[in-house]
């Protein structure tokens, strides 16, 4: 009896040390750096992130890019959820291919989309080859904004969908056939299937996809770095330039506890928003 | 309202006959059970006629319409599930609206229709909660009620009280038996339990092995099975089957003699057991009582004629002991011959 109350907890102490060691420990270090200097206890790393040139802008395209891909992930997950749950073969190819992207790092994924799109990327040199351009276009500088923009948007929805898509399907294999059968019987249209049946249903599992996918969203730096470089800072990008590049230890710090506050943030938001109430599980 | 007609439906699975060819006519109100035991291709062609399931070959009618090909939407019907298919994130109201909202009734139709369903199956008091803080039977309740509401022309149901304890199953039939009575509901019920169809269905399908080894009303089914599949199938116990020599068109059991439909050959005497009272021991043949199981009502008897086991029932006043041999024969005219080979009944 005594040994059964104590084994839960013997069991889950190693992971709870590594964590303690490894993520905690780091992390109060990390809001400690950020709020203290030689005399003490300051805000001036923090006054000095949002004094910043690019704070701002970094402020403005995070989020720009997060509103703009997490919800584009979302419906082509969904789309492609539903896509596989139709097919009758192949199920485990198709979803073996789409998720490929997941096995690729972020930054070797930012690299293929940079040689894909540079000014003598394969892009350019179809695009010239069919005669449609004169000479080699430029997308990814600071002169054309919106084309890096969606340049990004397009290689971080190649390279991270699959997380999304491979949580809705294992949600989707969680939902019994029989509510939606019940659904066609009673007279439900598909369109009606999916947002009346389908999608509540997957509301759990929705929840899990968007809030990993909108943390790892704000977490967004390598593709950005290896198709922009600086010309569309972001917020990790910045704290990765304080940290190496001005070796400003602190301000960095800061960057990092802001990005760690708005994940907070995001996964409150979800948490709430997307409750599913005890009563109302399936 | 309208009647169903199954033509001719056929359904393979790669070279596996589910189904074969199976034809049923089911007359408008009518409550017909398909009754057979798991694997026989009940279920698959309940989900035919619903729309759910893809057939091989043949035609379903519903009232004057194909429906062959419409999706199940289309078909005009409800349908009751084995586990219930509630809709979780729906209140108990919501779901029994579900088809009413997607028929897009208004709203006084909804409140109307919702109270009378609710009201029939008796949880008037349960429509704001959620499916998840009732108890199974409860759920049953509201997926019937989600079928009435709609007033269907036709209702399916698969098994729909095989998930319910026994007590709560029998109290359950009966009131599903009074309201689809008072509502003229053409009904296909898809049931292993023989006690539910024979208690609920003006007639009853019997299925085996992807076909449909008799239709009849359950009294006739009962006391003239078709197979000897039926009649092994349909009552508790089982019929007896003795396996017996016909010879110049008699059949000799013991001390009993009885004229038999072939002149000579094998062949199987069908004798229910309650059809079976205990007679002089000069007269009827020898019972060698192995078991007896005093069950309140009657008394079930297990033994051995002539090699074969036999199950015999008789009033509870008779008390027989195990090891013990009491003379029994049948009552006139229950009795039921079948050839050795097919299983099939041969007519008298």
């Amino acid at each position: 009896m005594r040994a059964n109350a104590v084994l839960p907890y013997v069991l889950i102490a190693p992971s709870v040390l590594f964590l303690a060691a490894f993520f905690l420990y780091p992390l109060a270090q990390t809001v400690a750096l950020s709020l203290s200097d030689a005399d003490g206890f300051t805000f001036a790393h923090y006054a000095r992130m949002a004094g910043d040139l690019n704070f701002k802008d970094a402020l403005v395209n995070t989020f720009l890019l997060v509103a703009v891909v997490v919800p584009l992930q979302l419906i082509a997950a969904l789309g492609m959820a539903q896509m596989l749950t139709k097919l009758r073969k192949g199920r485990d190819l198709v979803l073996w291919v789409w998720t490929i992207p997941l096995g690729v790092s972020d930054l070797a994924a930012g690299l293929v989309w940079l040689a894909l799109l540079t000014d003598r990327g394969y892009l350019n040199s179809a695009l010239f080859a069919l005669g449609l351009i004169d000479a080699p276009t430029g997308w990814l500088s600071y002169e054309t904004p919106v084309t890096l923009f969606f340049a990004i948007v397009l290689a971080e929805i190649w390279r991270a969908t699959a997380i999304v898509l491979v949580i809705l399907v294992a949600g989707l294999g969680l939902v019994p056939k029989e509510y939606d059968e019940a659904a066609q019987i009673f007279g439900a249209t598909p369109w009606q299937r999916f947002t009346k049946i389908t999608l509540p249903l997957l509301k759990p599992s929705i929840q899990t996809a968007l809030t990993l996918r909108t943390v790892l969203a704000f977490e967004v730096f390598a593709v950005v770095f290896a198709l922009g470089g600086t010309s569309f800072p972001v917020l990790v990008g910045e704290a990765y330039i304080w940290q190496f590049q001005n070796q400003n230890y602190a301000v960095a710090s800061a960057y990092a506890v802001l990005v760690m506050a708005i994940s907070l943030g995001a996964t409150v938001f979800y948490l709430r928003v997307l409750r599913t109430p005890p009563e109302a599980r399936g | 309202m309208a009647g169903i007609v199954i033509d001719g439906i056929r359904k393979s699975f790669g070279a596996v006959h589910a189904l074969e060819e199976v034809n049923l006519a089911v007359a408008d109100g009518e409550f017909v059970a398909l009754l057979g035991p798991s694997g026989c291709g009940k279920t698959t062609l309940l989900r035919i006629v619903a729309g759910l399931e893809t057939r091989s070959g043949g035609r379903v009618t519903i009232g004057t319409r194909d429906v062959s090909d419409l999706p199940p939407r289309e078909r005009g019907l409800a349908m009751v599930f084995q586990n219930y298919a509630v809709f979780p994130h729906m209140t108990v109201f919501e779901n029994i609206a579900f088809g009413l909202r997607m028929a897009k009734a208004d709203r006084a139709r909804i409140d109307a229709q919702v109270a009378r369903a609710a009201g029939l199956m008796h949880i008037e008091h349960l429509l704001g909660r959620y499916p998840g803080q009732l108890s199974g039977g409860q759920r049953q309740r509201v997926a019937v009620a989600r079928a009435l509401a709609v007033e269907p022309a036709v209702l399916l149901m698969d098994e729909p009280l095989s998930n319910l304890d026994a007590l709560l199953r029998m109290e359950m039939r009966a009131e599903l038996k009074a309201v689809l009575r008072e509502a003229g509901t053409t009904t296909i019920y898809v049931t292993h339990d023989q006690t539910e169809a024979m208690g609920l269905a003006d007639r009853i399908a019997v299925m085996h092995g992807g076909r449909i080894e008799q239709i009849a009303p359950p009294m006739e089914v009962y006391r003239t099975p078709a197979t000897t599949f039926v009649g092994g199938f349909v009552g508790a116990p089982p019929m007896n089957f003795v396996k017996t020599l016909a010879a110049d068109g008699k059949v000799r059991l013991g001390g009993l003699e009885l004229p038999c439909p072939i002149a000579s050959g094998e062949i199987l005497l069908g004798l229910r057991a309650e059809d079976l009272a205990p007679v002089g021991a000069d007269s009827g043949f020898p019972f060698a009582v192995r078991v007896v199981e005093p069950l309140g009502a009657h008394i079930l008897l297990t033994g051995e004629t002539a090699g074969q086991t036999l199950r015999v029932v008789l009033p509870p006043e008779h008390e027989p002991r195990a090891g013990q041999t009491v003379h029994l024969a049948p009552i006139a005219g229950r009795w039921r011959w079948m050839a050795a080979d097919s299983g099939k009944a041969i007519a008298t």
